[in-house]
């Protein structure tokens, strides 16, 4: 009879895990020891200064702090950790900016709608998933008149719009309209006929050639001199443009390098079968490399979604304009530690939301499919 | 162009660059022919019927197709791929979408059929090559035999009247290369228009209508397979017989 052998057991479970892996050598060893001990030096001082000592709405004296003298670290530096009362406080220009309190149920339904619009994106398996994205595709429709006003809802102006409304919308806006503008673009410059090829590359070459910042004030200062006379464009919309232009140059040269990598054999079985020129690129060619290009597609949007804190710099307070606003009213003053802190945390949580995703992806796309292989 | 012939290439003639791949070639074939081309490597006989779907442009003569000339009208290519299916050496399948979207998906976008439809018709052509329960596996999960046979299915699903192979067992293991040859000569056997560029010659030998060679661009000897193997004309074509059958 075979008696099945098992690997010697030093190799195998935690034990062999942490030999393997943390105690293979003696060198190996002193660095695991050593960030360890790092280790046990900042999580206590970190947990502390943010939860522990902190103050969230009443300082040491259990009174209200409504303002940076009240907390409890300015009135006895001995005493206290972070002072999260000036977020509580302003939490209201975070989320929404200045939009009109009797108004921000609209944001909050928008808010909702977003996260159920991007169900049936993140959720594969959702029952009943065709609907949830025709949802999908008419919620910037919605969300443009929930938001700006019209169809019987008052108007509320993009300058009272701000923080973190501000960033979902340019991030959102710019990342879902660069995604097809930048596929259109790619194909383009692939494309055999000299001209459409000449004008696609032109605008790549020129859009990635400038700064973001460049951009903006180009949206700014020169769009509204291409317009037409008497039309007006909003400012956020202005910026929208240039930030879109931005990611579809892009998100452009990521698709095309996933072009680049489908090899000749599946244009010409396409072609053989009798595909037309589109439906050879939207059944056959572009499936296979948006799916080799996942990782760079969510590269550039975690980079347009942070870049979008640029638009400081033409006056629109988005999540950090508000954090830096904050930190100019005297009521506020030198709480620099706490607002950055919470402002990073925000875009940590949505930029590592997203990384997750494109882990899920990749590995929801890769079932079955042996890409490259003969 | 003769009354029966349904290909018809008249002086052909194409350059890659410099290089002049074809060389005025001629050739007529008649329907439910089976022609199979041999020549060496780089003599231009994957480049000929390459034209004859236009995967190639020629340059100068003329090809006619079932009635339809083929020139710059994109319209009259797509008429053209409609009739004429393909199999490629490196078969080619679309990693992305399992065996029977393979099939499916050229019948359902091009030809418009219900999905209901052109799935019963994948499953047909699956069991005319033989691998139906292989309907719900991707492309790499197959062997290359299987992999080639599935992209026989998947043209034949378009119904052409004509079929080409390119090399269709060069990419396969010796043991796979029977399976596909097993398939191809079954569809001879029925009747399709064939023309087939391969180097097995006991395929050749028992399908064949006609032989073509092909050296250097030209076509050099065009013959019945049985004057072709025991009593060819020209010296090229001993030498190339002599090696290929002795090695």
């Amino acid at each position: 009879m075979n008696e099945v052998r098992k690997p010697p057991v030093a190799t195998t479970g935690i034990i062999g895990w942490l030999r393997l892996n943390l105690f293979f050598n003696w060198t190996n060893s002193l660095i695991t020891l050593f960030v360890i001990y790092c280790l046990y030096q900042f999580i206590p001082w970190i947990l502390d200064w943010t939860i522990f000592s902190a103050d969230f709405k009443y300082n040491y004296l259990g009174e209200q702090i409504a303002n940076q003298e009240m907390c409890s670290r300015n009135l006895d530096p001995e005493n206290g950790g972070a002072c999260w009362a000036v977020i509580y406080v302003r939490f209201y220009q975070f989320i929404y900016g200045f939009y009109p309190k009797v108004e921000v149920w609209r944001v909050n339904i928008a808010y909702a709608m977003l996260a159920l619009a991007l169900l049936p994106l993140l959720y594969a398996k959702l029952p009943y998933r065709k609907y949830f994205l025709y949802f999908t595709y008419i919620f910037p429709v919605i969300a443009y008149f929930l938001l700006n006003g019209g169809l019987g809802f008052t108007e509320v102006s993009t300058n009272k719009w701000g923080g973190l409304l501000v960033t979902l919308v340019l991030g959102c806006t710019g990342i879902a309209l660069a995604f097809p503008i930048g596929i259109m673009l790619a194909l383009g410059r692939r494309s055999k006929l000299p001209v459409i090829s000449m004008m696609c590359t032109l605008f790549i070459e020129f859009i990635r050639g400038v700064p973001l910042i460049t951009l903006l004030f180009f949206g700014m200062v020169m769009l509204p001199l291409f317009l037409p006379e008497g039309i007006d464009m909003d400012g956020l919309v202005r910026v929208l443009v240039a930030v879109t232009l931005f990611q579809s140059a892009y998100m452009a040269e990521v698709i095309r390098g996933g072009l680049q990598a489908i090899p000749p054999g599946q244009y010409e079985a396409a072609k053989s079968l009798g595909m037309s020129y589109w439906r050879m690129n939207l059944l056959i060619i572009l499936p296979q490399a948006i799916r080799i290009s996942i990782p760079p597609i969510v590269n550039t949007s975690i980079g347009l979604f942070k870049d979008t804190t640029l638009v400081i710099i033409v006056g629109i307070l988005d999540l950090l304009g508000i954090g830096r606003g904050t930190l100019a009213d005297t009521n506020w003053l030198g709480l620099s530690y706490e607002i950055y802190f919470f402002v990073s945390l925000v875009f940590f949580i949505f930029t590592f939301g997203m990384s997750r995703y494109s882990l899920y992806l990749e590995k929801k796309l890769k079932t079955g499919i042996n890409m490259g292989a003969d | 162009m003769s009354e029966e012939s349904i290909i018809s290439l008249k002086n052909v003639n194409k350059w890659f660059g410099d290089f002049h791949v074809l060389q005025d070639v001629n050739l007529e074939v008649k329907k439910k022919e089976r022609i199979v081309v041999c020549g060496p490597s780089g003599s231009g006989k994957s480049t000929m019927i390459r034209c004859i779907n236009r995967l190639e442009e020629h340059q100068e003569g003329s090809i006619v197709v079932d009635g339809i000339e083929l020139t710059g009208n994109l319209k009259n290519i797509d008429n053209v791929r409609k009739e004429v299916g393909m199999v490629f050496q490196q078969f080619n399948l679309f990693p992305h979408l399992s065996v029977k979207e393979n099939i499916t998906l050229a019948p359902i976008w091009v030809k418009k059929m219900p999905k209901a439809e052109a799935e019963e018709l994948a499953m047909r052509q699956l069991e005319i090559v033989k691998i139906p329960e292989q309907a719900n596996k991707y492309p790499g999960q197959l062997s290359g035999g299987q992999q080639q046979r599935v992209a026989i299915a998947r043209s034949l699903a378009m119904n052409p009247n004509i079929m080409l192979f390119d090399e269709p067992t060069s990419a396969l293991d010796p043991e796979m290369i029977k399976e596909v040859l097993d398939v191809m000569v079954d569809l001879a056997n029925g009747g399709m228009t064939m023309i087939v560029v391969t180097h097995e010659m006991g395929f050749a030998k028992t399908v064949a209508d006609r032989m073509v060679f092909m050296d250097e661009g030209k076509i050099v000897e065009e013959a019945s397979p049985d004057k072709f193997f025991n009593n060819p004309e020209s010296d090229r074509t001993k030498l190339f017989l002599s090696q290929i059958l002795h090695q």
